[in-house]
Formats: C-alpha cells, sequence, structure tokens
C-alpha cells in the first residue's frame, strides 16, 4: 500500500481510518488521555454517588482553585520530564518564589507586578542554575533537584524569618485564585476559546487540503468541537450559578479567574512545543540525544531552557498557591506538592522515560489528582489515608507508562 | 579513469592519541556509482568515513571535492559540500514520524511556526523519488516501522538535501535476507541517479552485487581500489585479510604501497 506520492491525491482520511488508528494505537500501548479521562469519570461518578456535595456549584469551583496550582507546576515539569529528566525541587521552587512574592509585597511594599517579576525571575534563574548543573557539570538531575529540594525548604524558612507566615493583602494577587468573571464575561471567554479552537482546526484542515495532502474529515472537527462545546458550556453554566450560602451579603457566581490563566498558559505551551522548531527539537532530544546532537541541535542549551521553563512555571505556581491562602508560610510548595504536579503529568499521559507528553497531560492529570484530593477532603478521610491513595494512584499511573513502553518497544 | 572524482582523498593519516588508525590513505569516489569500501573489524572504515564527515580532523593529508581542495572541520562543513552520511547506528528519534525525522534540525520554519505542509511535500518527493513504495504513511512513527523500512528512512533522510555524495555505514548489517535486497535495490537507485555513493559492508556478496568499485582497507592503510569487474571474490578477500593478492595491494609487511 502506498501513499508516499506527492501528485496523487492523498489518501482520503475517513471517521473510519481514524477510529482504526486510534485503537491501533491503544492495542499498541500509546494509551494517550485514556487512562485520565476514564480515571476522572469513575472518581467523579464515585464521589458524587457518596457525597451529593461533591457536585454542587461551590465545590466544583472550589476544585478548580484547588488543583491550579500543581497543574501550572505539572505543565513546566513537561518539558523537563520530556527530556527524560527530573526536577523534584519544583514544588520547593515554588515555595521560594511565594515567599519571594510575599517578602516584597508585605514586608518591602512593592506593587504587585513588580513583586510578581521578582518572583518570576526568581524562578528563572533557578531553573538556570539547575540546568547548567545537569546540562554541563552532567551530574545527573534525580541528584541535583534532590539537594535542591532540601535546599529550598531551607530557603523558604529562612525567609520566612523561621516559620512565620507572611499574609498577602494585594487585592490584585488575591484576585487570582479567589475572584470570579462575571458570567456575562464567562460566556464570552467561552465563545472566544471554543471559536478560537474551531478557526484554527478548519484552517489548518483547509490549508492542508488545498496543498493536496490528507486532512482531517469536517466531521472529526466538528465532533471534537461539539464535545469541548457541550462539556465547557456545562461548567460555564453551572459556575454561573449563584453559589453564596448568603447571597445578599456577597454574591459568588461566575467562572473562576485562574479557568482563563489555565486556559491561556495551556494554549500558549502547547503551541511552543507543538508548532515551533525548538518544541520538535525538545522531543527529539527525549526520544534520542545523540540523533539530535548530530542533527546539528544544541542538547545541552535544549536541557538548560527546559529546567528554566520547569522553574519559571514553578513560579507561577507559587504565585497562584499564595494568592489562594492568602499567605505564604513554610508549607508553601512543600508537603506533596512535587508529587502530586509529577503524578498529575504521568496520569495525564507524559512518560517518565522523556520523548512522549503534552500539556494538555497536565490538566488532565491535574484535574485527577484535584478530584481525589477533594473528594477525599469531603469524605472525611485522614490525611494517613490521602497520602497512601495518592501515591497508590502515582504508582499506578507510572506502571502504566511502564507497561506502555514495553509494548511498545515489543513491537 | 576518465571521469574526475567527486571526492578525493591523498594521504590521510589519522591517530588517536598513540594509536594511528589511518597511515596515509588514498580514496576516491565517482558520480554515478557505487564504490564499496572494505576491510576487516577495525581496519578503519568507521573512522575513514568520519573523518570524510567531518566528525574527526585529520592530522595530514588533502580533501578534494570535484577536484578542487577543501578543508571539512565539521559535520556542517560536510553538508556543505553535499556529503551525507548514514551513521551505522541509524540515528532517528523512535518518537517522531518519518518526515520529522527527515527535517530534524533542519525543519522549515513560515515565520515563527513550523511548516509542517512544504515538509509532508518535500518528504513525499524524496521517498517518491526513491520508489518507495513500503510505508503506509509518512506520518508514521519510526518506532512501527522494520528495520528495512528505518534505513530507508535514514537514506532518504541523506538525500533530501541535494546531497551529492551518500555514505552509508553497514547498512544491512542488520536486516534480513528480502530487506537488504530492498535497500541494496535503493543503493543503487541512488548511483543512477548520479549520486556518488560509498557503502561499507562485510558481506562480499552485497559487495559485488552492488558496487562499481571496491576499496579495501588493512590495518589502516588502503590495500587497493579497483574496479569491481576487474577482481575475483577470493581476491578481495585475500586483500581484506592480509593485504595482498598476487601483485595486488600492499607489497611489503611495512606496509608501503606498490
Ligand atoms: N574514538 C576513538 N578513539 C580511539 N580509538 C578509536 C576511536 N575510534 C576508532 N578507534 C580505533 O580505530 C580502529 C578502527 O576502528 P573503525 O571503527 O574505524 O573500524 P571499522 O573498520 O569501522 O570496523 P568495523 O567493521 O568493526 O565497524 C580500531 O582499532 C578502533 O579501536
Ligand atoms: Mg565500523
Amino acid at each position: 500500500m502506498s501513499v508516499v506520492t506527492s501528485k496523487s491525491p492523498a489518501a482520503p482520511v475517513t471517521l473510519k481510518s481514524l477510529g482504526r488508528g486510534y485503537f491501533d494505537r491503544i492495542r499498541g500501548g500509546d494509551l494517550g488521555a485514556l487512562p485520565a479521562v476514564l480515571g476522572l469519570l469513575v472518581l467523579c461518578t464515585t464521589f458524587s454517588i457518596m457525597r451529593p456535595v461533591f457536585l454542587s456549584s461551590l465545590n466544583f469551583a472550589n476544585l478548580l482553585t484547588q488543583g491550579a496550582a500543581l497543574t501550572v507546576i505539572a505543565m513546566g515539569l513537561i518539558f523537563v520530564l520530556l527530556l527524560g529528566e527530573i526536577d523534584l525541587s519544583a514544588g520547593y521552587a515554588s515555595g521560594v518564589c511565594a515567599a519571594m512574592l510575599a517578602v516584597l509585597l508585605t514586608q518591602h511594599g512593592w506593587p504587585w507586578y513588580a513583586a510578581v517579576l521578582a518572583s518570576l525571575v526568581t524562578g528563572a534563574v533557578i531553573g538556570l542554575a539547575l540546568g547548567v548543573l545537569v546540562a554541563k557539570l552532567g551530574i545527573p538531575s534525580f541528584v541535583v533537584t534532590l539537594a535542591a529540594f532540601l535546599a529550598f525548604q531551607g530557603v523558604v524558612l529562612l525567609m520566612l524569618k523561621e516559620g512565620t507566615n507572611i499574609s498577602i493583602r494585594d487585592s490584585t494577587i488575591l484576585a487570582i485564585s479567589n475572584n470570579n468573571m462575571t458570567p456575562t464575561l464567562s460566556w464570552a471567554a467561552l465563545a472566544l476559546g471554543v471559536l478560537g479552537y474551531a478557526a484554527t482546526q478548519l484552517w489548518r484542515a483547509r490549508r492542508r487540503k488545498q496543498r493536496g495532502l490528507s486532512a482531517e474529515p469536517l466531521t472529526l472537527i466538528a465532533l471534537r468541537v461539539g464535545i469541548l462545546t457541550a462539556i465547557a458550556g456545562t461548567a460555564v453554566y453551572v459556575l454561573n450559578q449563584e453559589r453564596s450560602r448568603n447571597a445578599i451579603i456577597v454574591s459568588l457566581k461566575g467562572v473562576p479567574i485562574i479557568v482563563p490563566i489555565i486556559g491561556v498558559l495551556l494554549v500558549g505551551l502547547t503551541f511552543v512545543l507543538r508548532r515551533t522548531k525548538y518544541g520538535r527539537h525538545i522531543y527529539a532530544v527525549g526520544g534520542n540525544q545523540e540523533a539530535a546532537r548530530r542533527a546539528g541541535i544544541n542538547v545541552d542549551a535544549l536541557r538548560i531552557s527546559a529546567f528554566v521553563i520547569c522553574s519559571t512555571m514553578a513560579a507561577i505556581g507559587g504565585v497562584i498557591a499564595a494568592s489562594r491562602a492568602d499567605s505564604v508560610d513554610p508549607n508553601t510548595g512543600g508537603s506533596n506538592v512535587l508529587l502530586y504536579a509529577v503524578g498529575a503529568a504521568v496520569i495525564g499521559g507524559t512518560s517518565l522515560f522523556g520523548g512522549k507528553g503534552r500539556i494538555l497531560d497536565a490538566v488532565l492529570g491535574g484535574a485527577v489528582v484535584a478530584v481525589i484530593i477533594n473528594g477525599m477532603g469531603l469524605m472525611g478521610y485522614s490525611s494517613g489515608i490521602k497520602y497512601v491513595v495518592t501515591g497508590f494512584v502515582l504508582l499506578l499511573a507510572a506502571g502504566v507508562d511502564a507497561l506502555s513502553r514495553r509494548r511498545t518497544a515489543k513491537r | 579513469m576518465t571521469a574526475t572524482p567527486i571526492l578525493e582523498l591523498r594521504g590521510i593519516d589519522k591517530s588517536f592519541g598513540p594509536v594511528q588508525v589511518l597511515h596515509d590513505v588514498a580514496f576516491s569516489v565517482y558520480p554515478g556509482e557505487v564504490t564499496a569500501l572494505v576491510g576487516d573489524n577495525g581496519a578503519g572504515k568507521s573512522t575513514l568515513v568520519k573523518c570524510i564527515g567531518g566528525i574527526h580532523p585529520i592530522d595530514a593529508g588533502e580533501y578534494f571535492i570535484e577536484g578542487e581542495p577543501v578543508h571539512v572541520h565539521s559535520p556542517r562543513d560536510a553538508a556543505g559540500y553535499g556529503v551525507e552520511i548514514v551513521y551505522q547506528d541509524l540515528a532517528l528519534c523512535d518518537n517522531l514520524d518519518i518526515v520529522q525525522n527527515m527535517f530534524l534540525g533542519r525543519e522549515r520554519k513560515s515565520g515563527l511556526v513550523l511548516d509542517e505542509a512544504t515538509m509532508e511535500e518535500m518528504a513525499a518527493k524524496t521517498l517518491d523519488g526513491l520508489s518507495v513504495r513500503t510505508v503506509q504513511s509518512i506520518r508514521q512513527l519510526v518506532s512501527s516501522l522494520s528495520g528495512g523500512q528505518r534505513q530507508t528512512v535514514a537514506i532518504a533522510k541523506a538525500v533530501l538535501w541535494n546531497s551529492k555524495i551518500v555514505i552509508l555505514d553497514e547498512p544491512t548489517a542488520a536486516l534480513g535476507v528480502a530487506q537488504t535486497a530492498q535497500v541494496l535495490e535503493l543503493v543503487r537507485r541512488l548511483a543512477d541517479n548520479g549520486l556518488a555513493v560509498v557503502l561499507i559492508s562485510h558481506n562480499m556478496n552485497d559487495v559485488f552485487a552492488v558496487s562499481d568499485r571496491i576499496a579495501a582497507l588493512y590495518l589502516g592503510r588502503m590495500a587497493a581500489q579497483l574496479k569491481t569487474s576487474d577482481i575475483t571474490h577470493a581476491q578481495i578477500v585475500e586483500l581484506i585479510t592480509s593485504g595482498r593478492s598476487g601483485d595486488l595491494g600492499l607489497q611489503n609487511g611495512n606496509g608501503a604501497k606498490a
């Protein structure tokens, strides 16, 4: 069977052939988003049966802000994981950056934008240091970032003067994790997102068709846009309901501001990984470093840049976490934040072996982790049980990753 | 010999520390021909190829492209003169598809964005030009390809760049009978399209099947470079194992050339 001809029209891509391709991939061990989506369905069904309040719009909004910080940290980690490296310090790096933010805002009276910028620069510098140690000195990233994990824990303590917490009163920073868009703005944002998605898909399909290349059928694009509209539309509808217990004193409705922030990061970073030369080279180095080197790719620079992106995203995660907690304390970014973030990436389908992963994985996996934390909180389980369950889920995801890799290798 | 060689090396010496691997090697490659480079394990074939490709700097000797002396210090220099090498260990990324691999490091862009459509068209045209009809889709991941198909992709990657000289280091070493035949056919087709092809192989049947010329290295010295039609199977084996065969090859033990 030959499709590799430039003159004859490209082979027709039908829904059926795409469906077959999808099942072939799954059989071949590339499960993609399947485990995360299935997990999400099972978890949501279970929790809503056992605790109906799980489905309330108040809890739904709560869940979104709960998962935001770890999702953003996971987005950054995916760059490092794609290279087959790990950053164990991302959690406490977010803590350091959050502490930087709090100190500058509250103790030095900096304006919010300057404090946020300083916190992001702190993240970038941390990433630069980690990246240089890994790429130039050749110390394994596991060791470098484990050392940084310990050191940053201490840095947070030092910055917070041995454990006092610093509260944040700047209204802009507080708005990030606590305020909502108005219902009208929420619908407008949804429309913008859906239309933008549909337009790019259609545009790409049309351009490919014009050049005689195989393009996705319109029905598939319509199906995807339809599903996206249905899910996001329902979410916006639910979030636009009044969810304040005391609506006369304070009204609480609309999509949390953090949602469009996550959306923009998702689209922007996906663009970088999928559509730019830089992103392509990240995948190449993760797939076969020697091949990338021979192709003239500067592997060291790429590796350093991935750590910079990871730590900078951790800084953004730190800002989000600080906003949600209204303060920064020695535990910000600590305890299990890193494991949750790595778990989110892996549950979403990013491989720990490098070369495979998407930014969307962080969002899907982040949703699973947030649902677990939130649902188990509602069930009133102790912290002990929560840790055990989360650890088990992470192990499960890593196991699926390892097995699917073995299946792909065997073919 | 009437034609000028497209690539010519004279008096190449190469040492790694105290070990001299290549001694005064001369080597010529002609357009439209397959030149087989043979020799025992460790004779220096891969080292010679890496010198040609600019991976190892040469200690002494001259390097000519189409009769002009040139200096090659890096893989980029070599690529600039139209030299492409398919290494023994293919250097493909399993997690990328065929098009992505063929353009790795030399991606086409329109503005900031990768120009996937153009790359796909060029890749399809190249594979088409090589009459490659065995892959289902050029958007297939390389991990899903057979050994022969991978070799094909690696070769196509090398000819995508208007290269004039394609050097293949043991392209059939890991392949079965049918796939070996496929790759050899492709090698022959490259030469018939006017490229100069260098084929390293340990399999004398393959060498005699496709080559126009044979160059035999013996312990880092060029024992002989002859037309394939002027030499027998037995003679070439002798050249490989002892550096000489009758009045062919190195004439005395210390390697001075006849
Ligand atoms: N980077 C290096 N450093 C030191 N010695 C080397 C290096 N590369 C090759 N050599 C030596 O050079 C000699 C020739 O090696 P080369 O790989 O060129 O042989 P070859 O003819 O390709 O053999 P084979 O058929 O096994 O591939 C060997 O003795 C090898 O040990
Ligand atoms: Mg070799």
